[in-house]
């Protein structure tokens, strides 16, 4: 029988496949099961986000980040206002910043309860996914209680928080966090040294320090490649430098160690968090100057003055002084930046969000290379990928 | 926090005199405010910088953050393209900026940053912004076929095209952008402030005198 030659096939993953994290379409070039080339295909979620917060005033534009990175809202307003108060050289009062860091962990929780629990759902384990969403439905209860909605909070503003807790809130956070880590502990026993997730996921997808720092990973991505950089600690911001929390750090870079490391994240959020609630400062929530935040209702009510602040905020916003400036948070998913341009007008001039989901998904490629197909979803769990942000 | 700031400011004021030390006939102009520091070089010497910038032991700027484009159309060179790369050895951050216009093509930086490669996939989808030698130059984040650069300043904000599923044709169509409403873009500048330009709707009040 003469040789036949063999033609590479081109496979085709998504736009709807219910291990792509959304819609991403992936072609996959294939020799037999073995990937030679993964090239994905994005921005089928993309909404224009940028062009939209340059025809809108500051305050106007916050909402649409929440609409980013949907898993964790609130990390991405974090960015945002962290710009605008830099630009504007607002200092944000202490009590402002601990809910500030309080919900960014919380944030930071919810993300890596969903993707830790739907990386195992891709990998073959359905249960945690199901115990994981009971504990975020808990989580996104307090966001509803602190702004009004589960998901879409527009709750960071700049110079503060939209408003205060409400009575009670931290003392029924507390309590979640003293039963949370039952549920840790269980998601660990089921999970963690189960020997099919195990075979799945070590020595897949292994990224060495080199190549991460190369592709611009950043967040856990990097960490679980050995290298200790966490923005929290080493240019941190609000008050992450009062707060005593360790970084997990990974050693082969494989996905397991990605797991891992988001792992032990959610025990040092919660520790975080914890520490927050315990020294929660009293005071404003947010800046007291009326031509940033807003006067309170009862102020409206009395006085002129902050009756006209009021509708001249709402109405043409705030005017930020010309310049550029670049904020960066340490995202649940990775280093979340936005490069603000202000020509001295109440809209931005330029918003340029850098997503940290951007640069993950490209190295899917490398990564995969050589690996077989069902690696490719185990991959992809293990970057955590939301399109929200990626397509923008 | 503040004395982390200010160890930063001195760090990278020795970095700024480092850079325009080593490529004085190509660094256009640098600036340090908010606690961060641009450089605007000139756009045939981007690799030269950047590699220095990656490589000598006084940066050692391993991680390409961020490729972005902006738009200014009444420059002459109507577009910056800005890179925002990160030290994690000396813990700082740099701006690089060059200048280009719709036709000149900016070096790519794929070879120096693998990250660069989608980032300046989107940087020509948005802007239209070229880049010598991609290795990919194909758009990114806009719809296959797609034409223009959305994030152009004279690019509108509802585009040109809308799509919409024809049920007889029984496929996704194409069609020009129909507004129900003309497209209101709301200024509102304060009049006590000075309006800098005239009116909407003023300008049929002359042309009646």
């Amino acid at each position: 029988m003469s040789e036949q030659k063999i033609k590479n096939m081109t496979m085709n993953f998504g736009p709807q496949h219910p291990a792509a994290h959304g819609v991403l379409r992936l072609v996959l070039e294939m020799d037999g099961e073995v990937i030679e080339r993964a090239d994905p295909h994005i921005g089928l979620l993309h909404r224009g986000t940028e062009k939209l917060i340059e025809y809108k005033n500051y305050i106007q534009a916050t909402p649409y980040f929440d609409r980013l990175d949907y898993v964790a809202p609130m990390n991405q307003e974090h960015a945002y206002c962290l710009a605008i108060e830099k630009l504007m050289g607002v200092e944000v009062p202490k009590r402002a910043q601990y809910i500030r860091v309080l919900y960014a962990e919380m944030g930071r929780i919810l993300n890596h309860l969903l993707n830790l629990t739907a990386f195992a759902l891709d990998v073959g384990a359905m249960t945690p996914l199901l115990w994981g969403f009971e504990e975020r439905e808990k989580l996104m209860e307090f966001y509803e209680r602190a702004c009004g909605a589960r998901l879409h909070a527009n709750y960071f503003r700049p110079g503060g928080v939209a408003a205060d807790l409400p009575a009670g809130l931290l003392a029924d956070i507390d309590a979640w966090c003293d039963q949370f880590p039952k549920f840790v502990n269980d998601f660990d026993r089921v999970l963690t040294g189960n020997r099919i997730f195990k075979q799945r996921t070590v020595d897949i997808g292994t990224v060495s320090a080199e190549e991460a720092l190369d592709w611009g990973f950043t967040g856990p991505n990097i960490r679980a490649s050995g290298m200790a950089w966490d923005l929290r600690k080493s240019q941190p911001y609000d008050s992450y430098e009062e707060f005593d929390f360790d970084i997990p750090i990974g050693k082969n870079g494989d996905c397991y160690d990605r797991f891992l490391v988001r792992f032990e994240e959610m025990n040092q959020s919660l520790k975080i968090m914890k520490q927050a609630i315990k020294e929660m400062p009293d005071g404003a929530v947010i800046v007291e100057n009326n031509k940033v935040a807003p006067p309170s209702r009862s102020d409206m009510k009395r006085s002129m003055e902050a009756l006209i602040h009021h509708f001249k905020l709402f109405t043409e916003g705030f005017h930020v002084p010309a310049g550029e400036c670049y904020a960066a948070v340490e995202a649940p998913k990775g280093e979340f930046g936005v490069y603000l341009v202000s020509d001295g007008s109440n809209r931005p001039y330029r918003c340029k969000i850098r997503a940290p989901g951007f640069p993950h998904l490209q190295g899917l490629d490398f990564m995969s290379k050589g690996h077989m197909l069902a690696d490719v979803v185990a991959n992809i769990g293990s970057l955590d990928i939301v399109f929200g942000e990626i397509d923008r | 926090m503040s004395e982390v700031l200010s160890d930063n400011g001195a760090a990278l004021k020795d970095l700024k005199d480092l850079v325009v030390s080593q490529f004085s006939d190509n660094v256009l102009e640098t600036q340090y405010r908010y606690g961060e520091l641009s450089i605007v070089v000139k756009r045939d010497s981007i690799l030269k910088v950047l590699t220095f910038l990656r490589d000598d032991a006084g940066c050692l700027f391993k991680q390409l953050i961020d490729i972005c484009g902006v738009d200014y159309p009444e420059r002459a060179e109507r577009f910056d393209v800005v890179y925002h790369l990160l030290s994690l050895k000396h813990n700082l951050r740099v701006r690089v900026k060059v200048h280009t216009d719709e036709d000149t093509p900016v070096p790519s930086t794929v070879s120096l940053f693998s990250a660069a490669n989608w980032f300046e996939r989107e940087a020509w989808d948005l802007y239209g912004i070229f880049f010598d030698n991609h290795p990919d130059p194909r758009r990114i984040l806009t719809d296959y076929g797609f034409e223009g650069h959305p994030l152009r300043k004279d690019f509108p904000l509802t585009g040109y095209v809308e799509v919409r599923y024809d049920d007889e044709q029984k496929r996704v169509v194409y069609e020009p952008v129909k507004l129900v409403q003309d497209f209101r873009n709301f200024d509102f500048e304060s009049p006590w402030e000075g309006i800098q330009h005239v009116l909407p709707g003023d300008e049929k009040a002359e042309d009646k005198v």
